[in-house]
């Protein structure tokens, strides 16, 4: 019955998705946990973190869709809402140390320490609930987004010009956290963790937990964002790609449905950041590198935009492809990454999502032709190409 | 107030000027277009047409010049999104749907309703919405293209699309510019008799080069030339006028 909902919702493969990735939070967990090594259904421990890393990954993609492929905001500073989330995970991780660090300061991190700090900064203050940094994941992500998208959108900044600012503010984080004094850790960021509510982040379970937390969330957001994108204001959101001018002179508020959008979609980059911080086990300033913002472009662009699930697949086949081609030849790997980027680009604007629809149609159209060709009398012409007939 | 409101025209337009790098578009511009009118606006190119409407729909600032709707709304305050939504509806130049969307949805999404975003959002399609949808797709004559993407469209049928999607919106005053462009003879005929019926309820201010297709909507005619009124009237009265031969018709 559920699944029936699900399917009238959703349609068929976003649902297989989402069946897909909760089936995974429970299965990989339980053949990490309960299956023997020698098993050969085993997933090994430390195959868990990075898989989990790519779900991340993915939901950081799906995230940049909803702004990208729907509403055609090319961001290229979403790396810097996936970062700030994992910097407020960080912080809680950071305080979840106590007096365990090297200095064994109770309070203080040992980078405070370091630097003769006497006192824990304001804005560190009730990191040491879980549940204080989890709103910090979706706030502060969020907050940055709106006041950053309430002077773009409203000045109608678009096009290049965006991109190019969201490039620089993710930039600017990137220089502001290298900075001691900004109380992140500069340079080092954020490391050492020890515990997650009280579990290790070395136990098994934990990482499982973890994983599985990555994959639901990944589902879970991924249906919000299908729902977004079916509603009337999704449909308001792809129209922006179309004709803005139009949404306007019909009555839409053009920048509230772009700062809906921007603000939800950092909310998600966010919390992927939050989820992959405890799985790497660490969160640094490089994380906010515009590199890193380009690349998630890529995995979007790779799957297919404007599809949600193209993001996810690019995300998890390229992350995939990266780690395979670092261990086996590392200097090819960039190359690769940009003639896949070029060839992409080129040959498929929709993506791999969009080459798989556009051969099943081509299918179809191809059983059409052959079932009408069929009821008709034997052609006397050799038999038409299905395209052509059209 | 409302017997005020009643007493004014719906469109007032009282020395509007507007220049673009020095260049005035628009000089010294008057017009009234009262409750449930339908005018013809007629002139050569670059007379202004276009910038006229650009004004009244907030697309364009009016350097000097009063623009008020319904009386008392002052137009040249508000921007695009607010003179929508106090009920004027705008037909573009180059016909402009969502091309990306089927023709239902384009009608869908003009929909007269709470524009809010968080409204958008939870908005259900009721039995009533399908019904005005059937009802403009019938008017507009696209109901057997209704599941097309409006990207597929002839250049006829997306003209009679904006058309609907302003009739979707429900607006007092609709500005229509060039709508028979690229249009046959037949379709240019049709056209006419769409924009008469439509004026039954509401107000109309079509722009339009196409003779035959202004004396169809057998209205009252403004002649634009360089920014500013040439003549008014019928459209006899206006295609006899000798500054209007020599600026537009003449050629
Ligand atoms: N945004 C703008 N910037 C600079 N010049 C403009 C702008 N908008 C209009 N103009 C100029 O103002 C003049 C009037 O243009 P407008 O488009 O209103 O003419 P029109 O009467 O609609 O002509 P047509 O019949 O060709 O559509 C033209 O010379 C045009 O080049
Ligand atoms: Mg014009």
């Amino acid at each position: 019955m559920i699944t029936a909902k699900l399917l009238s919702r959703f349609g068929l493969s976003a649902s297989a998705l989402i069946v897909a990735l909760l089936a995974i939070a429970i299965l990989f967990p339980l053949a990490n946990l309960a299956l023997p090594p020698e098993n050969p259904l085993h997933v090994p421990s430390h195959l868990l973190p990075l898989l989990g890393k790519y779900l991340c990954y993915a939901m950081l993609a799906l995230a940049l869709d909803l702004v990208w492929g729907y509403c055609g905001i090319l961001s290229l500073g979403h790396g810097a809402f996936f970062a700030l989330g994992g910097y407020a995970m960080g912080m809680y991780l950071m305080r979840q140390i106590g007096p365990r660090g090297v200095y064994a300061d109770p309070i203080l991190p040992d980078f405070m320490v370091f630097l003769n700090w006497q006192e824990l900064p304001w804005f560190w203050y009730g990191f040491d609930q879980f549940w204080f940094a989890c709103l910090m994941v979706l706030l502060v992500p969020g907050a940055l987004a709106f006041v950053f998208g309430w002077f773009a959108f409203r000045s109608r900044v678009t096009g290049v010009y965006l991109s190019i600012i969201t490039q620089a503010l993710t930039y600017a984080l990137l220089l502001a956290f290298f900075r001691n004094d900004m109380g992140f850790g500069g340079n080092n960021g954020l490391t050492d963790f020890k515990e997650i509510l009280g579990f290790s982040l070395q136990a098994d379970s934990t990482r499982a937990a973890l994983f599985a937390a990555s994959a639901i969330m990944l589902a879970l957001t991924f249906a919000l964002c299908r729902a977004i994108t079916l509603s009337k204001l999704g449909k308001v959101m792809q129209a922006l790609t179309n004709a803005e001018n139009r949404v306007r002179f019909i009555g839409y508020r053009v920048e509230h449905v772009k700062l809906f959008a921007f603000t939800l979609s950092a909310m998600i980059a966010g919390i992927a950041g939050a989820l992959y911080v405890p799985q790497v086990g660490i969160i640094n300033p490089g994380e906010f590198a515009p590199a890193n913002s380009i690349e998630v472009v890529i995995w979007t662009a790779v799957g297919g935009r404007g599809t949600l699930l193209g993001p996810i697949f690019g995300a998890l086949l390229v992350n995939g492809g990266k780690s395979y081609f670092t261990a086996a030849f590392p200097e090819v790997w960039l190359f690769a990454l940009g003639a896949l980027f070029i060839a992409v680009t080129l040959f498929l604007p929709k993506g791999i999502v969009g080459l798989v629809t556009q051969l099943q149609e081509r299918f179809a159209a191809r059983k059409a032709a052959a079932k009408r060709q069929k009821q008709t009398a034997p052609p006397a012409k050799p038999a038409l190409n299905p395209e052509a007939a059209e | 107030m409302s017997t005020m409101q009643e007493n004014q025209p719906l469109l007032y337009l009282d020395g509007v000027s507007v220049s673009f790098d020095g260049f005035k578009a628009i000089n010294n511009l008057s017009l009234v277009v009262d409750h449930g009118e339908m005018r013809a606006i007629i002139g050569p190119n670059g007379a202004g047409k276009t910038t006229m409407m650009d004004i009244i729909t907030g697309k364009t600032r009016p350097d000097t010049g009063e623009v008020f709707f319904e009386g008392e709304k002052d137009l040249t305050q508000l921007d695009e999104t607010q003179i929508a939504n106090l009920g004027i509806g705008r037909k573009f130049q180059k016909p402009t749907v969502f091309e990306g969307h089927s023709v239902y949805d384009n009608l869908v999404l003009a929909l007269k309703g709470d524009r809010g975003v968080f409204a958008t959002l939870f908005s259900r399609f009721s039995a009533k919405d399908r019904e005005r949808i059937e009802e403009i797709l019938a008017t507009i004559r696209l109901q057997s293209r209704a599941q097309t993407l409006a990207a597929d469209l002839s250049h006829g049928q997306k003209q009679w699309l904006e058309i609907g999607m302003l009739l979707a919106q429900d607006p007092k005053l609709l500005l229509v510019d060039e709508p028979v462009a690229g249009m046959t003879d037949a379709e240019t005929e049709e056209t006419a008799k769409l924009l008469r019926r439509i004026a039954k309820t509401r107000s109309v201010v079509v722009v339009e080069h196409d003779m035959g297709f202004i004396r169809d909507l057998g209205v009252k005619v403004t002649c634009l030339a360089e920014g500013s009124v040439l003549a008014e009237g019928s459209l006899d009265h206006v295609s006899a006028d000798e500054r209007v031969i020599l600026s537009y018709l003449g050629r």
